[in-house]
């Protein structure tokens, strides 16, 4: 008897393939719906994001949620770190491919970036909208025993350790997301605001809102970093081709920024 | 608040003892000359200078140079890393984009660098309650039910790792076999063995590494630092074969070979 095939296994997708080719998909499938034969021309990009992520179709106070929050976060500007990495692709002439791997290399960190938005959702998971839970954790953040490829937070995750005080954009989205009709995170989010950022000591920050939303789109950790990484890079593409077409003359190189300590100086 | 003073202070002014260029006379690394300092060094010396701003002796470079040599480099594209540079060569990507990518999921868990970290980590925790007088059966007992499981033992596909005797074999031969975690790292292994575990784990090539890694001192995060690059002789023949082969044709699925197991057939009825 020959040894069965391995497969991938999927809840997500199927595939019917054509009579010609069993290589080709005449028929792709997304949750049970015909993505070309029904839900294109149908559904919105947002809808059909949300199907991909969560297998059903949102509601749409979800569906108004999720495109708010993509919008708010498809383009954190060029000074951004993220932005700044793929801008470092464009202007040399890299790949367009690796300016992306650059965003995301740099997106996925925890100072504005991906993991960030993990760790803060582990905050909502554990304390939920409890204001004293949130208060002890914010205080006695727990420490993790064993080191890690990823290193120890070094400020409250979701908030700004550099902001003086909560920045317009970061109050607007949260006051456009809380204002959804979805209950529950944004709208505790944007009510306890002040009172968190005073325990934080530091300004809620656009990584904060979005893991209040992931929460509200009952996304997990991993599908919420995920989500995050990507929703953030149509930015980081359009500055790397906008630098590319500028030329590296007029990108910043920080001429005169650098300062060694440790100069053995000029050989004689 | 904490406020952006942090900010101003740092605007066009990074202050580093890492290392500058300097147009007309070159580069400087850790407080040394690159065209003057370095002229002895091989790569691999360069490489640890940069990374912990130590230079190693001839049998230390040798040691760590096997590590990379003997553990990391299997030229397999059914390997997920190499696979990943094998599928950047079938679709015909490029070299950089694919080994590039296939070194970042090497960070991985059950394998690759997050494994390299958790070992060392784990060794050095091991040692430093050992010598607080903890006993190791208690600590690997811990270990085993508060993280289900021990990074360095047990291996997903095969339960002997082969090796393991090529590169203690090196080890000995240049005298760096009965280091302290080296010792550990075996005595761990005794304990899963003889004890009655719900699997009997030996030890794999991380713990081995690590353990060498430790008994010359690197940190966890110097050791995980130096471990980036390490699969890269694996990868480079993947992509070359794939690139080699007729594009498309490196394990290709036909469409069957997706098994479903979602939501029933549905329509998209648009209210």
């Amino acid at each position: 008897m020959s040894k069965p095939q391995e497969v991938i296994h999927s809840r997500i997708w199927e595939e019917v393939p054509e009579a010609d080719n069993p290589f080709a998909a005449a028929a792709c499938y997304c949750s049970g719906y015909d993505v070309y034969g029904d839900v294109l021309g149908q559904a919105s990009w947002i809808e059909y994001l949300y199907l991909l992520f969560k297998g059903e179709r949102p509601s749409p106070g979800q569906a108004r949620l999720l495109e708010i929050l993509a919008i708010a976060l498809t383009n954190p500007g060029p000074r951004e770190a993220s932005v700044h990495a793929a801008m470092c692709g464009g202007v040399g002439g890299a790949t367009h491919a690796a300016c992306l791997m650059a965003a995301l290399a740099v997106g996925a960190g925890q100072l504005g970036g991906a993991h960030e938005v993990a760790r803060a959702l582990c905050i909502w998971q554990a304390c939920g909208q409890d204001l004293p839970a949130w208060r002890e954790y914010l205080q006695h953040p727990p420490v993790e025993e064993r080191a890690d490829i990823w290193l120890p937070m070094e400020h409250p995750p979701g908030f700004d350790p550099h902001g003086a005080s909560c920045a317009a954009p970061v109050r607007r989205t949260l006051a456009a997301l809380a204002d959804c009709g979805v209950v529950g995170a944004l709208g505790w989010l944007h009510e306890h605001r002040a009172a968190l950022e005073a325990t934080a000591g530091c300004p809620l920050a656009m990584s904060g809102v979005a893991a209040a939303a992931m929460i509200d789109l009952a996304l997990d950790s991993d599908q919420a970093e995920m989500l995050y990484l990507w929703l953030r890079l149509p930015g980081a593409a359009v500055h790397a081709l906008e630098q590319k077409g500028y030329g590296w003359r007029r990108f910043p190189f920080f001429a005169d920024g650098l300062e060694l300590v440790d100069d053995p100086g000029t050989p004689s | 608040m904490r406020g952006p003073e942090a900010l101003f202070a740092s605007e066009d002014h990074w202050v580093t003892s890492m290392g500058a260029w300097f147009p007309q006379r070159g580069a400087i690394l850790r407080g040394k000359a690159v065209f003057e300092d370095f002229q002895e060094l091989s790569w691999m010396g360069l490489l640890l200078y940069a990374i912990t701003g130590r230079v190693f002796d001839e049998n230390q470079m040798r040691l760590f140079e096997g590590m990379w040599k003997l553990c990391a480099n299997y030229p397999d594209p059914r390997i997920w890393n190499n696979r990943v540079a094998a599928l950047a060569g079938t679709a015909r990507s490029t070299a950089t984009l694919g080994i590039s990518a296939a070194t970042a999921i090497s960070e991985s868990t059950i394998y690759g660098f997050r494994a390299v970290i958790r070992c060392i980590d784990m060794l050095y925790r091991f040692q430093q309650q050992l010598e607080q007088g903890m006993d190791l059966t208690t600590l690997v007992q811990q270990e085993l039910e508060i993280h289900q499981g021990i990074f360095g033992y047990g291996r997903p596909i095969k339960q002997k790792d082969e090796r393991i005797a090529p590169m203690l074999a090196l080890a000995q031969e240049l005298g760096y076999a009965g280091g302290a975690h080296i010792r550990l790292a075996f005595a761990i292994e005794d304990v899963l063995l003889s004890k009655r575990w719900r699997w009997r784990l030996h030890i794999n090539i991380a713990a081995l590494l690590a353990a060498l890694a430790a008994d010359q001192g690197l940190s966890c995060r110097e050791y995980y630092r130096f471990m980036i690059p390490c699969f890269a002789g694996g990868m480079f023949p993947c992509h070359i074969d794939a690139i080699d082969q007729t594009e498309g044709t490196l394990f290709p699925l036909r469409c069957t070979r997706i098994v479903y197991n979602g939501a029933a057939r549905r329509r998209w009825h648009t209210p």
